[in-house]
C-alpha cells in the first residue's frame, strides 16, 4: 500500500466510522438523560439476536429496509431524491391488500398479481412527481414529500369507506400471502415470510438495470450530467420519469411486504410507517449500490427491531435509536470532514 | 349558511394556521436567501413546537398569563441552536444540504419523542394550561364586514406574523446586512472579493432560520393542538417551505402564501360543517391541503428559480 489511506479504504471507513459515531453520540445521550448506556446497548444486542424467534423477527424488518433502501439509492443514482418513498409504500401496501382480499384466484396467480399491485401503486405514486419535474422543473422533494401526506390521508379514508367506518381492511386470503409455515417455525414462529427472497431478487434486478442494461445506462448518464445526455441524444424527460417509476415500484413492493407478508391486512395510520425515510439512511450509508442497500438494511432493519427491546430490558425509550439512525445519516451527509481527517491521519503516518 | 358567515368562519381560522407558516417560510427565506437549502424546517418547527410546550408546562407557575410568549422565546433560542447542526454540516463540512435537512427533520422528532417519552413516561405531552390567547381588537372588530373577518378572535401570534414579515421585508432589502445575504446567495465569490465573510453571513442566516421554525412551531403547538407528539407538525415545516417557494423566495410573497396554505388547511378543518363541502370526507379533506400545495407549485408560480448559489457550498478559490 502507498503512503496515503487508499480512495477505495476511505470509501469504506467513512461510512464505519459514521456509525460508529453515531452509536456514541447515542450512548452520551443515554449517558446525559440518566440511563446506562451499557445497559441499553446490550438491551438493544439481544433484541435483534436474543434467540430464534428475535432474529426471524429482525430479518422481517430488514425486508422493507432493503426494498425501500433500493428506492432511494435507485433515484439517488440516477441524479433524483425520492423522499417518497414512505408514500408509495403506503399505497402499495394497500393496493396489494385490496388485491390480495378482493380476489379469488389460485396461488400461482394471485400472490404475484398482489405483489405486482403494489409494484404498480407504488410507481404510480412516483409517476406524478416524475412528470412534474420532467415537463415543469418543480423539485421531486417538495412534490413527493407532499405526496406523502396524501397517501398516508387517501389511503386512511379508503380504509374507512372499505371497511365501513372501521380502522382496518379484511385480511388478505391465503392465496395471496407470503407467510411461511416454513420460515416461521424455523424461527420459533416469528412472523418472518418469504419477502425477504423477493427483496434479494430485487438487488439483483437493481444492479441488472444499473449495470448490465442500455436503459440503465442512460438512467445514470442523464443522473451524472443532464447537459452532456441531452447532447447524446437521450430523452430527459423520459428518463427522469422512467427513474422515479421504477423507484416507487420497489418503494411499493415494501409495502407489498409488509401488507402480504407481516400484516396481512391494513389499518389506519396516525402518523408514517418511518421505513420510507429510513430507507434514506440504508441507501446513503450503502453508497447507493444493490450491494451496499443490503448493508444498510441489515444495520438500520435490526436496531429498529431490536430497539424495541429497550424499554422492557433497560426501561430507555427506543426512540434513541431513531435519535442514532439520524446522527448515521448526519454524520455520512458530513462525509467530506470525515474524508479530510482520514487524509491527514494518513498522511502524517507516511511522513514518519 | 350564508356565504359572509362562511367567510366570518373561515378567515379567522386560515389565519391561525397561517401564522406558524408564516414565520417558518420566513425563516427559509433567510436560510435560502444566503445560499443555504434548508428542508430542516420541518426538524427545527418540531423542536420548536416541542420546547413551547415543555417551558409552558413546566413555567405556567412562574409566569402565568405571560407564559406562552415567553415559551415563544425559549423555543426560538433552542431551535435556533439546533439549527447550528445543518450550518455546521451544509457550510463548513459541505455536506449535501438536501440530506442534512433530511437527519436534522429525523433527528427532531427522535430527540423530542425520545425527551417526551422520558420526562411524561407516555407517547405525548400533558396539554398545557395556558395558551397563546386570543382577542377582539378594539374599535376595528366593530367595522361592519371587516371587522368580524379579520379582527374578531385573533391571536396575538397572528399579529405577530404580519410584523414579522414586513421586518424581514425591511431587513432584507433596506439594510446592508440584507445586501450581504443575498449577494452570498447569489454570487458568494463576487461577494467575498468585495470583503463580505460568506461563511459567517450564511452561519448567520441559518440560525435565524432556525430560530423563527422555532417560534413557528411552539406557535402551532401552543394555538393549535396544545400538546406536543409524534404527529403536532405533521408536515408544517414542509408546507412552509412550499410557501417560500410559492412565494418566490420574498417575505412578502412567502407571508401571502402561507395564508392560501392556512385557508387549504382551514378548509379541511372548517369543512364537515361548510354545505357543499360536507359531502366530501373528512379523510380527503386533510390531504387537500398537501394537494392545494402541489396545484400552486405547478400551475401558478410558472418557473420557480431560487437563488442562484442556493445549495451550493461555498470553497473558496474554486470558480
Amino acid at each position: 500500500m502507498s503512503a496515503n489511506m487508499s480512495n477505495r479504504m476511505i470509501n469504506l471507513l467513512v461510512p464505519a466510522i459514521a456509525v460508529i459515531l453515531g452509536l456514541l453520540v447515542g450512548a452520551i445521550v443515554m449517558l446525559l438523560s440518566g440511563y446506562d448506556p451499557v445497559a441499553g446497548y446490550i438491551a438493544l444486542w439481544h433484541g435483534i439476536f436474543g434467540d430464534s424467534y428475535a432474529i426471524g423477527e429482525t430479518i422481517r424488518q430488514i425486508t422493507p429496509y432493503i426494498l425501500a433502501g433500493l428506492a432511494v439509492a435507485f433515484a439517488f443514482r440516477t441524479g433524483l431524491f425520492n423522499i417518497g418513498v414512505e408514500g408509495q409504500l403506503i399505497v402499495g401496501w394497500f393496493a396489494s391488500v385490496y388485491v390480495g382480499a378482493a380476489f379469488d384466484l389460485p396461488k400461482f396467480i394471485h400472490l404475484p398479481l398482489a405483489i405486482l399491485a403494489g409494484a404498480a401503486a407504488g410507481a404510480l405514486w412516483a409517476f406524478l412527481p416524475g412528470l412534474l419535474k420532467a415537463k415543469m422543473k418543480i423539485h421531486e422533494v417538495i412534490v413527493t414529500i407532499m405526496m406523502n401526506y396524501i397517501a398516508l390521508h387517501v389511503v386512511n379514508a379508503l380504509i374507512k369507506t372499505w371497511s365501513g367506518g372501521g380502522d382496518k381492511t379484511d385480511r388478505i386470503l391465503e392465496s395471496a400471502s407470503l407467510r411461511s409455515e416454513f420460515l416461521s417455525s424455523l424461527t420459533d414462529y416469528s412472523r418472518l415470510h418469504y419477502g425477504i427472497l423477493v427483496a434479494l431478487l430485487m438487488v439483483v434486478v437493481m444492479w441488472f438495470i444499473l449495470e448490465k442494461t442500455t436503459t440503465g445506462f442512460e438512467l445514470k448518464a442523464v443522473g451524472f450530467n443532464e447537459h452532456a445526455s441531452e447532447y447524446a441524444g437521450m430523452k430527459i424527460g423520459k428518463n427522469i420519469i422512467l427513474s422515479m417509476v421504477i423507484s416507487g415500484a420497489f418503494a411499493g413492493l415494501a409495502g407489498a411486504m409488509e401488507g402480504l407478508g407481516t400484516f396481512g391486512n391494513m389499518y389506519t395510520r396516525g402518523g408514517f410507517t418511518g421505513i420510507g425515510f429510513d430507507g434514506i439512511a440504508v441507501a446513503l450509508l450503502g453508497a447507493n449500490t444493490p450491494i451496499g442497500v443490503i448493508f444498510g438494511a441489515v444495520l438500520f432493519g435490526s436496531l429498529k427491531y431490536g430497539s424495541l427491546n429497550m424499554p422492557n430490558a433497560a426501561q430507555i425509550p427506543e426512540e434513541v435509536v431513531q435519535i442514532v439512525i439520524a446522527l448515521v445519516i448526519f454524520f455520512v451527509a458530513c462525509g467530506y470532514a470525515i474524508r479530510l481527517f482520514l487524509t491527514k491521519i494518513s498522511k502524517n503516518k507516511g511522513a514518519k | 349558511m350564508g356565504f359572509l358567515d362562511i367567510l366570518y368562519f373561515m378567515v379567522p381560522v386560515s389565519i391561525a394556521y397561517a401564522a406558524p407558516l408564516i414565520f417558518t417560510a420566513l425563516g427559509g427565506v433567510f436560510s435560502e436567501r444566503s445560499g443555504v437549502v434548508n428542508i430542516a424546517l420541518e426538524g427545527l418547527m418540531v423542536m420548536g413546537a416541542f420546547i413551547g410546550i415543555l417551558f409552558n408546562l413546566f413555567f405556567y407557575d412562574t409566569f402565568g398569563d405571560w407564559t406562552p410568549w415567553i415559551a415563544l422565546i425559549a423555543a426560538m433560542v433552542v431551535s435556533g441552536v439546533f439549527a447550528i447542526l445543518h450550518a455546521v454540516a451544509s457550510i463548513s463540512f459541505r455536506a449535501d444540504q438536501v440530506v442534512s435537512g433530511v437527519a436534522i427533520n429525523m433527528l427532531g422528532l427522535a430527540i423530542a419523542l425520545f425527551l417526551t417519552k422520558m420526562i411524561f413516561d407516555k407517547g405525548q405531552t400533558d396539554f398545557i394550561k395556558k395558551a397563546i390567547p386570543n382577542f377582539d381588537v378594539p374599535f376595528l372588530s366593530d367595522i361592519p364586514v371587516i371587522g368580524p373577518m379579520l379582527f374578531t378572535g385573533i391571536y396575538g401570534s397572528s399579529i405577530l406574523a404580519i410584523v414579522a414579515a414586513i421586518i424581514t421585508w425591511y431587513v432584507i432589502y433596506k439594510t446592508p446586512f440584507g445586501l450581504r445575504l443575498r449577494s452570498v446567495g447569489e454570487h458568494p465569490m463576487a461577494a467575498d472579493t468585495m470583503g463580505v465573510n460568506v461563511n459567517k453571513i450564511r452561519y448567520i442566516a441559518v440560525i435565524i432560520s432556525g430560530a423563527l421554525a422555532g417560534i413557528g412551531g411552539a406557535i402551532y403547538s401552543q394555538t393549535m393542538t396544545r400538546d406536543f407528539g409524534h404527529a403536532t407538525i405533521n408536515g408544517q415545516g414542509f408546507m412552509a417551505l412550499a410557501a417560500m417557494i410559492f412565494g418566490k423566495w420574498h417575505p412578502i410573497g412567502a407571508m401571502g402564501a402561507a395564508i392560501f396554505f392556512g385557508f387549504a388547511q382551514a378548509l379541511a378543518v372548517v369543512g364537515p360543517s361548510i354545505p357543499l363541502i360536507k359531502e366530501i370526507p373528512t379523510g380527503y379533506l386533510h390531504a387537500l391541503p398537501y394537494v392545494v400545495t402541489i396545484l400552486a407549485l405547478a400551475g401558478f408560480i410558472g418557473k420557480a428559480t431560487g437563488p442562484k448559489a442556493n445549495g451550493k457550498p461555498y470553497i473558496k478559490g474554486s470558480r
